[in-house]
């Protein structure tokens, strides 16, 4: 066993490196971002809001994200409104198709995650709220979000962390990740063990800075109910 | 419904079949390892303390597509290494739903570790001390006393995990075991129509979730009778 075929190869896991750290973060942005109102929307009573996002989370969650990601990179080409029109420039690359079902499936668990949060919230809070005067939107800003994402911090930590364990995904679909570099190296040099060993260090790496950084966001949004 | 998926209907039921069978292998060597994890982990030794850490600590760092493409590509290596040295010429091959399944059991095992050493922890030691008071051995108290208790707090987890465990016998597929996503790839493949087939894929998966899901909420009702609030 020599680990100096990935010593030759450092750049290569550079790149690939460089690939997680970008494709992981934006996917969880926009994964954020449509879970806001996704899960006010879970969470309401409206059947005509509740039911829409139930069966979004529910497919999403209830399906493989590999499946996902073929469902959306090889499933997809085969109607001609796709393969024919403008959105071909966008379905044909695999970053962007690796982002769009990242995205949704990020969404999804964070939507859930969020609307538990939402539902636990102790009914007292919003009444006083209404006592106050404020409106649906207002309680909405002041009270209901800025507790219910406090008290997603911790689970909200372990989806980032599936998050970037499930981006090593992307490299089925010719994207080079860390994953991606490792397995070139492994078909190029047949070093199967030196390949994904040192992937699994780097992910390892990467899992214990995002276990730090929100060890210091709970400390920093939660220390007032800790225990 | 068979025009749709062009007569490969039953390949991927055959599929679907070796996905459920890695999928409750796979949870079975789970289970195991997380009851011996959990044991180190309670366990008053300290060594077995840091060994149980350090297995949950670094399995669930890394992702399981890395963790399956090691096991499977590196496994075959090594072993042919070993066998080698021993004076063997031939090759050997790893059977993909031996590797799977390993590399499954290996990664859950991390996670059902915490979940029984969290239902362990939830249970009153007074229970158990009040066991012991009544001259039960430890298996006993275990079996009678510790288990029944300790089952209404790791259902929900352990339900999760298996959740969680048959998505990810989907990257089984990557080192060639024909479970239901190799199947649906080769039937889009061979007709042209993936689109049909990842559909289908997905709607089997679907179909597992909520099968589990109803069985899940029904083991749930019978273990937290008495305990209807705190259960919900």
């Amino acid at each position: 066993m020599s680990f100096s075929i990935i010593f030759d190869n450092w750049k290569l896991f550079l790149e690939g490196f460089v690939v997680t750290i970008q494709l992981v973060p934006l996917a969880l942005f926009f994964g954020f971002f449509m879970a806001l109102p996704l899960s006010v929307m879970r969470a309401s009573s409206n059947p005509f809001l509740k039911w829409p996002t139930y069966s979004f989370t529910y497919f999403f969650r209830g399906t493989p994200l590999l499946v996902q990601v073929y469902l959306f990179y090889y499933g997809l080409a085969q109607f001609s409104i796709v393969k024919e029109t403008i959105l071909w420039s966008f379905f044909k690359d695999a970053y962007k198709v690796g982002l769009l079902s990242f995205s949704l499936n990020t969404a999804a668990y964070t939507t859930e995650i969020f609307r538990g949060a939402i539902e636990r919230l102790p009914l007292g809070q919003i009444e006083a709220a209404k006592a106050c005067g404020m409106g649906p939107l207002t309680r909405l800003r002041r009270i209901i979000l800025p507790i219910a994402l406090r008290k997603s911090i911790p689970s909200y930590g372990n989806e980032v962390i599936f998050m970037l364990h499930g981006s090593s995904i992307c490299s089925l679909i010719t994207i080079i990740d860390i994953t991606g570099a490792a397995r070139i190296v492994n078909s190029r040099y047949y070093g199967p063990v030196e390949a994904f060993f040192t992937a699994g260090v780097i992910y390892l790496c990467l899992t214990f800075c995002i276990v730090g950084i929100f060890k210091q966001l709970e400390k920093k949004f939660l220390s007032h109910i800790r225990r | 419904m068979f025009n749709f998926l062009h007569g490969y209907g039953p390949s991927l039921l055959e599929g679907a079949f070796i996905t459920v069978t890695l999928s409750v292998v796979s949870l079975l060597i789970a289970t195991i390892l997380g009851l011996i994890t959990a044991t180190m982990k309670l366990s008053k030794v300290r060594s077995l303390e840091i060994i149980g850490g350090i297995y949950t600590t670094v399995i669930r760092g890394i992702p399981d597509l890395v963790m399956m493409l090691l096991i499977f590509f590196g496994g075959q290596v090594l072993v042919n290494r070993v066998v080698q040295e021993l004076g063997y010429d031939g090759y050997i091959d790893i059977n993909p739903f031996i590797a799977g399944s390993m590399t499954i059991g290996l990664i859950y095992g991390a996670y059902l570790a915490e979940t029984f050493r969290g239902a362990f922890l939830a249970v009153p030691v007074g229970q158990a001390e009040a066991a012991k008071a009544c001259g039960m051995d430890s298996w006993t108290i275990f079996s009678r006393i510790m288990f029944p208790q300790m089952t209404r707090h790791a259902l929900p987890s352990f339900g999760n995990n298996w959740l969680v465990l048959v998505k990810s016998t989907a990257l089984v597929s990557v080192i060639g075991l024909e479970d239901v996503v190799r199947m649906s790839d080769l039937a889009g493949g061979s007709t042209h129509k993936p689109f049909n087939f990842w559909v289908a894929c997905a709607l089997i998966y679907l179909a597992i979730t909520s099968v589990s899901n109803f069985i899940q909420s029904r083991l749930e009702d019978r273990y937290n009778v008495g305990h209807r609030e705190e259960g919900r």
